[in-house]
């Protein structure tokens, strides 16, 4: 007997890279899911972390070294030669650029979508290990932070649902 | 293209209930659709949402992003899922008798 798939109840997202491209993933999978009725927990660790601190949310950057898919002036441009990624303000360049065609898109800077995601009921939480590692203190999150979580919190509270790692 | 009564009018809709043609909606059909929706009274603040979405579609030709639509409406996001439970953006698209969203956002 042929039954239709059951619906995606719930989702986990990790967001694990500091990158814009590293970040923003992660935070539009999460929001997708709570405008579908689905629950989300973001959790984010290592440099994706950054996506949550409130002082450094927002100069999150494309990385222009390091990626050979890169082109300019746009994406159906020349491939930027690598070592060019590494001139002073490359990445700043690029990261205007690609935040010029976002918010022709309506995507929000990245404090305004982790409070938009909060808002629509989405949890954010941020690895203790790395809490400890980079020697955060709760007054360097943003106030839509739920809590900080071991790993295995994390599991806990993913029971029953999809992980996904970003 | 499936065609339904709503509220003692024919009304053509798309295989997932989104109505095909925007005018040919109206309160009595929207009440009759928030109720299939889960939403069993549409208060001033649903209503809101709906006009806001039902002009947005007229002039662009899809519905808002939730952004916009919170940004413009003047419904905090907060609210706006509480108005809409299980999916705002399908569901208040639904039930002001616009096409299904497109957008990701």
């Amino acid at each position: 007997m042929n039954s239709a798939p059951d619906k995606i109840k719930k989702v986990s997202i990790i967001v694990s890279r500091g990158s814009l491209d590293g970040v923003y993933p992660g935070l539009i999978m999460a929001n997708g899911a709570r405008m579908e009725g689905i629950e989300a927990n973001l959790f984010f660790t290592f440099f994706g972390l950054y996506a949550i601190l409130g002082k450094y949310q927002d100069s999150i950057k494309i990385a222009t070294v390091g990626n050979p898919a890169m082109r300019v002036p746009d994406a159906k441009g020349f491939p930027l030669p690598t070592w060019m990624g590494a001139i002073p303000g490359m990445s700043a360049f690029a990261t205007s650029m690609m935040k010029k065609e976002m918010e022709k898109l309506d995507i929000p800077p990245v404090s305004e979508f982790v409070q938009m995601i909060s808002d629509a009921g989405g949890k954010i939480y941020a690895c203790k290990a790395t809490v400890d590692m980079f020697h955060l203190t709760k007054e360097d999150f943003v106030p839509a932070l739920d809590s900080v979580l071991t790993v295995g919190d994390f599991y806990e509270l993913s029971a029953g649902g999809q992980i996904i790692f970003t | 293209m499936p065609t339904r009564t709503i509220a003692n009018k024919s009304i053509d809709v798309d295989a997932e209930g989104f109505m095909t043609n925007y005018k040919d909606w109206d309160l009595e059909v929207a009440k009759v659709l928030a109720t299939e929706e889960g939403i069993a009274a549409l208060n001033d603040r649903h209503l809101i949402v709906l006009n806001f979405m039902r002009k947005e579609f007229e002039t662009k030709g899809d519905g808002p992003s939730i952004r916009k639509l919170t940004k413009e409406s003047g419904v905090p996001t907060k609210e706006l899922y509480e108005l809409f439970p299980g999916g705002p953006a399908k569901k208040a698209a639904k039930i002001a008798g616009i096409k299904k969203p497109h957008g990701c956002i």
